[in-house]
């Protein structure tokens, strides 16, 4: 079930450059989101920036009734989310789609690797597997210093290698280039980022088991419009970003 | 206490508002969000004889209050839409429209004809507008002759009445009414998308990949608003409006034009609950200009002529 609801800004702050940390706090539906899972943001009015903008869930605090989401300044919507100010409503369609499924699989060591502003998922996922008993090691990358974030927030919860493409800061390369140079142990992996990032990570760990999350442009964000599919590995099969997804097994769609 | 029913060939609605055919998919996942026994009816999305997996993506892009898309009519196939999709609308008490594509006059017919072995329809969208698929759609919705062709054969094999969907991407959309009220449409629905397109700066390339879509959202209201004004006066057959619907004002403006029941699309993506909103704004805003009922206001902007100054 998606709730639409009003829920009133409570927090923000600029975490890197363009980069902005917002929490909203809202009803009782937040105790059923799940890492991976997005909130379908209305930041416009009937004529301008028309369609919702999908934001992923970078943390959610139970007891304070709060949901965290970070966002890169990119566009027109999201650069008038970014002028919302503490104190005002964001009507928000929660919890939209679906997240990692980490009921379902057991592991005792767990990989997640994010680029850029697909980071911010995997950090409410990396402590929900925290809670399970189960070791995180992450792997983020970003395009230079200026965008680094969350590197002390993951290293909170494991180890944390951050990767840079200009080499301002952390490794020099990309995320797969860490995975190279760094022998990690894990179970699973976990990956959000562009696409061209998830191609390079689940073609260097296809004999891995894991799961990613992909991004597309939307309409409706609940699965009736059709506009933000993907292929899947059977003929002429396909699955929807928004409703079946973001989070896909790696093998199962084809990027 | 404001009469919010309309009746059309085949239609009895208790109010004139229905989602759009491929804005509310085959309904299920609006459900999840509100009851649909509240609409008015509702206008599926197309069938196809085979299934068809639509065009790559991205597949819509914002545009100045609108939204381009180019979907590409995906759907599972006729077959497996009556099977799969309809029963779990059977379960409401609201009229479906089924929308009816195809890439020839052949597969029109073959997919009306499947659908007569189903009574959980109560009208056919006859779909010669899309603008977003290489084969067929839009050619039969430029040219009146091929419209006729494809409206007469589909009205012989359909069991329901049909509302054949209009293309705003013509020069004399007059023209096109009167061949299809000719060649036996009960209704018309209007109006299908202005084809668009938008270049994306950076990396130099139209935005969508199917490089054209279909322009949809308030940019379009006041062509719609246009041509069924001016369609209302060349046909008798009843007309369902859209075309940036946002608000029940903007389905007074319709009904005033000549709609006699109005289909909401794009605004479900910005407000999944607009459909509910507007039904439930409508009275108050009927009452606000003077009207009783929903009939009362169908095609009353044309009652009277413009008496401007003149300089003759």
């Amino acid at each position: 079930m998606i709730n639409k609801e009003w829920m009133t800004i409570v927090a923000k702050e600029q975490i890197a450059k363009d980069t902005i940390e917002m929490t909203l706090s809202g009803s009782a539906v937040i105790d059923t989101a799940e890492p991976g899972q997005f909130v379908h943001i209305n930041v416009g009015t009937n004529n301008t920036n028309l369609l919702r903008r999908p934001i992923s869930i970078a943390d959610v605090n139970k007891k304070e009734q709060t949901i965290t989401i970070i966002f890169k300044i990119i566009g027109t919507g999201t650069d008038q989310l970014s002028k919302y100010t503490v104190g005002q409503e964001l009507d928000v369609l929660v919890p939209c789609g679906q997240g990692y499924p980490i009921s379902k699989v057991t592991m005792k060591k767990a990989l997640v690797i994010g680029g850029g502003i697909g980071v911010p998922p995997l950090y409410y996922l990396a402590k929900q597997l925290q809670q399970k008993g189960i070791e995180v090691t992450a792997v983020i990358g970003f395009q230079s210093e200026e965008h680094v974030f969350y590197e002390s927030k993951f290293s909170e919860i494991g180890s944390c290698h951050v990767v840079t493409d200009d080499g301002s800061y952390g490794f020099k390369g990309y995320v797969t280039d860490v995975l190279d140079q760094v022998d990690i142990a894990y179970d699973y992996y976990f990956s959000c980022g562009p696409t061209g990032m998830l191609k390079a990570v689940s073609k260097k760990l296809e004999d891995k088991k894991g799961y990613i999350s992909i991004e597309q442009r939307m309409g409706c964000g609940i699965g009736a419009c059709y506009a933000c599919v993907v292929p899947t590995s059977e003929p002429n099969g396909f699955k929807k970003i928004c409703k079946d997804g973001p989070v896909f097994e790696a093998k199962e769609v084809v990027l | 206490m404001i009469d919010l029913t309309t009746t059309l060939p085949g239609l009895s609605l208790k109010n004139p508002i229905m989602p759009a055919s491929g804005c509310f998919g085959f309904g299920k996942e609006y459900s999840d969000v509100f009851d649909l026994n509240q609409l008015g009816a509702i206008i599926i999305k197309a069938a196809t004889k085979e299934g068809r997996y639509g065009n790559s993506t991205p597949r819509v892009a914002e545009t100045s209050a609108g939204m381009l898309n180019a979907i590409g009519l995906q759907n599972p196939g006729v077959e497996n839409i009556i099977d799969n999709e309809l029963p779990f609308l059977a379960k409401y008490d609201v009229p479906i429209i089924a929308n009816v594509a195809g890439s020839s006059v052949e597969e029109y017919v073959e997919v009306t004809k499947a659908f007569t072995r189903t009574t959980a329809i109560q009208a056919i969208e006859l779909n010669i507008s899309c603008p977003n698929v290489k084969e067929g759609g839009i050619q039969f919705g430029t040219d009146p002759g091929l419209a006729a062709e494809v409206t007469s054969q589909v009205k012989e094999a359909s069991h329901v009445p049909v509302y054949v969907k209009l293309s705003p991407n013509v020069s004399n959309i007059g023209v096109m009414a009167k061949a299809v009220e000719s060649a036996g449409a009960d209704g018309l629905s209007m109006i299908n998308t202005l084809t668009g397109m938008q270049i994306n700066l950076s990396s130099r390339k139209p935005l969508l990949a199917n490089k054209t879509g279909g322009l949809s959202g308030p940019a379009i209201k006041p062509v719609a608003i246009r041509m069924i004004y001016e369609v209302k006066q060349q046909v008798s057959i009843p007309i369902i409006g859209m075309g940036g619907v946002m608000t029940a004002e903007d389905v007074l403006e319709f009904l005033l034009a000549g709609a006699s029941a109005i289909a909401v699309g794009t605004a479900n993506f910005h407000n999944p609950l607009v459909c509910p909103e507007i039904i439930e704004a409508l009275p108050s805003v009927l009452k606000q200009y003077g009207f009783d009922s929903v009939e009362d206001a169908i095609g009353k902007g044309h009652e009277h002529a413009y008496t401007g100054l003149s300089r003759a």
